[in-house]
């Protein structure tokens, strides 16, 4: 197989590739933007056999999507940001439609202020909004995760849409060597896409997205919850179809150092990396710290969260966004997923790396020092990590 | 784990350098990561990019803030900017002027120079006003830190470069050449 220099926009691009996707609707947004730049070469370089529909908005690229994915033909985009939410009316649609669009997220702020910079708050805005979601470490990931994702969606237990978050620019704009499949190896994993969804099909007129009462509603959004469930297994199947085939395993939930570690870091994206070297440096100093990984937030992998953890006494939830009012997303769903467990670790969440702040080494010491404390006391449940405090304070008064 | 900082000015192939270098270091069997300064650039505006070489599986994602190396392609930066912050004690800088190592008064440092931006013009890369200096500061790397063969980084141009593939990797060649060294 050949090892390539990619970027991460460039990964999923060939992703669309070797997916042979065959509708490719598009508005560029930083830090999006190289994927349809990339995949307009593809085509245009006879590498690729799509059709590129520039559209003059997201909310248009999407609604092509659509359009392009109720035909039957394998679809895929990607944005950002504004431009997702500028798409959340027709995220709900294509989830409702159960059309198995793939959508790569370039993870970036949300304004105000305008920030082009990496933060998973714009995923996290779309959390419910039944879409699947992975979440890549490195380009090497997105490349795989993307060709996974339409394995899952298409599947006919699921059939639903999914994203792949990778975070803007340390993964987007960075280039690292990536095992780009053989055409022969992808095509074998997905299959020659089948039709095992109602299509547009003149000679078989059918209503799509029709209005719906009362007495019917509810069925469809049981069925979404459904096939979300069922999405759990197909993906487990999924990771290790693509293992033996490509070898290169994937879980929902990765674990590194977690069987003796009293503290564990809880990780999504790019993060990841910098967790890893720190916790072989704590480990190092003797310290009982592990990492858990989280590849897929949507279904939310709460079995796997529980059994990963079961031995930590602190777990130190990382987010890389806020819920004001609230907490991060990810502590969220992972104070949740104890709810009706005896015996809980406590759990901290911590928010870093918002708007492109950069996460570094010394803030996983900075939150492994404050979890160890917690662990023998009381701790605050949200705590920021790297913010000037007393700037805001200032200005907003002390809580 | 080796770490590079490259300093130039929008235009000149600052990121594309790193890019280039990347991909040399990873011909050779290591893995390596290259990435700009992440923001917006603009032509004639100061520019950082980054490359990091190891031997062994990089997980690391975060800014460098203490290069081994430090490769500045445009010396007039050097008013403006510190390019030695971070550097390491005893590390590298690799600078395009048409000065000698004994003009820089940096005793902590290893400095290599080049004319770059003379090699460059010679072979038409960019313009006279506006050179493209990316390539030929390359093989002063190669000279001079000697982590990435010379062999590697002309493969690497080859197979990289936009354009004008041949006589970028002559401009290295011709700068790793006239690299001189100042230890």
């Amino acid at each position: 197989m050949p090892m390539m220099m990619l970027k991460g926009n460039e990964s999923t691009a060939y992703a669309a590739k070797l997916a042979r996707v065959k509708v490719v609707p598009a508005y560029p947004i930083t830090p999006s933007t190289v994927f349809p730049e990339k995949v307009s070469e593809l085509i245009a370089n006879g590498e690729m056999d799509a059709e590129f529909l520039p559209v003059e908005s997201e909310h248009s690229a999407l609604s092509a999507a659509i359009g392009a994915a109720a035909t039957g033909v394998r679809t895929m985009t990607a944005t950002a940001s504004q431009g997702l939410a500028f798409m959340n009316e027709i995220l709900y649609i294509a989830s409702g439609m159960r059309l198995p669009i793939v959508m790569a997220i370039g993870n970036r702020a949300l304004a105000a202020p305008v920030n082009i910079w990496a933060d998973q708050q714009d995923t996290m805005m779309v959390r419910d909004s039944g879409w699947i979601h992975f979440y890549a470490e490195t380009n090497q990931e997105a490349l795989d995760l993307t060709i996974i994702a339409f394995k899952v969606s298409e599947n006919e237990n699921v059939l639903l849409p999914a994203l792949m978050g990778m975070d803007a620019f340390v993964l987007t704009h960075t280039m690292e060597p990536v095992n780009v499949p053989e055409q022969k190896d992808v095509d074998a994993f997905l299959g020659e896409k089948e039709i095992n969804y109602p299509v547009l099909d003149p000679s078989k007129p059918a209503t799509f997205g029709a209005f719906v009462f009362p007495e019917h509603y509810m069925e469809f959004r049981y069925s979404q919850y459904i096939a979300m469930e069922h999405a759990k297994k197909v993906i487990d199947d999924a990771f290790e179809q693509f293992n033996k085939i490509f070898g290169r395993g994937y879980s929902k939930v990765s674990g590194f150092q977690v069987e003796d570690a009293d503290i564990l870091f809880i990780t999504m994206g790019s993060m990841t990396g910098t967790a890893r070297e720190t916790v072989r440096k704590l480990r190092e100093e003797g310290e009982k710290v592990g990492l858990v990984k989280i590849t897929v937030f949507r279904p939310f992998p709460k079995d796997e969260i529980i059994e990963i953890t079961k031995n930590a006494k602190v777990i130190a939830v990382v987010d890389r966004n806020i819920s004001p009012g609230f907490a991060g997303a990810i502590f969220t769903e992972v104070a949740a997923s104890f709810t009706n467990v005896k015996n809980r670790p406590k759990i901290i969440d911590f928010i870093l790396g918002l708007g492109g702040r950069d996460i570094r080494v010394e803030n996983y010491e900075e939150i492994y020092k404050r979890s160890k404390k917690a662990m023998r006391g009381k701790f605050e449940e949200v705590q920021w990590i790297d913010v000037d405090e007393e700037s805001v304070k200032e200005v907003e008064g002390s809580l | 784990m080796f770490e590079i900082r490259f300093h130039g000015r929008g235009g000149q192939g600052a990121v594309t350098a790193a890019n280039i270098l990347a991909t040399a270091a990873f011909l050779e069997g290591n893995d390596v990561q290259s990435f700009p300064f992440f923001g917006v650039e603009r032509r004639g505006a100061p520019v950082e990019a980054y490359t990091r070489i190891d031997n062994k599986k990089i997980d690391i994602k975060m800014y460098i803030y203490n290069p081994d190396a430090v490769v500045v392609l445009d010396t007039s930066l050097m008013s403006k900017i510190d390019v030695l912050k971070g550097l390491k004690k005893g590390g590298y800088l690799i600078l395009n002027t048409q000065k000698k190592p004994q003009d820089f008064n940096f005793k902590d440092y290893k400095i290599a120079v080049v004319d770059a931006t003379e090699v460059a013009v010679g072979f038409g890369l960019g313009s006279k006003s506006a050179p493209i200096v990316n390539t030929a500061i390359l093989g002063a790397y190669a000279k001079a830190v000697g982590n990435v063969k010379i062999e590697s980084v002309l493969e690497a141009i080859k197979s990289s470069a936009p354009s004008r593939a041949e006589d970028n990797a002559k401009a290295a060649y011709e700068s790793y050449n006239r690299t001189i060294l100042g230890w």
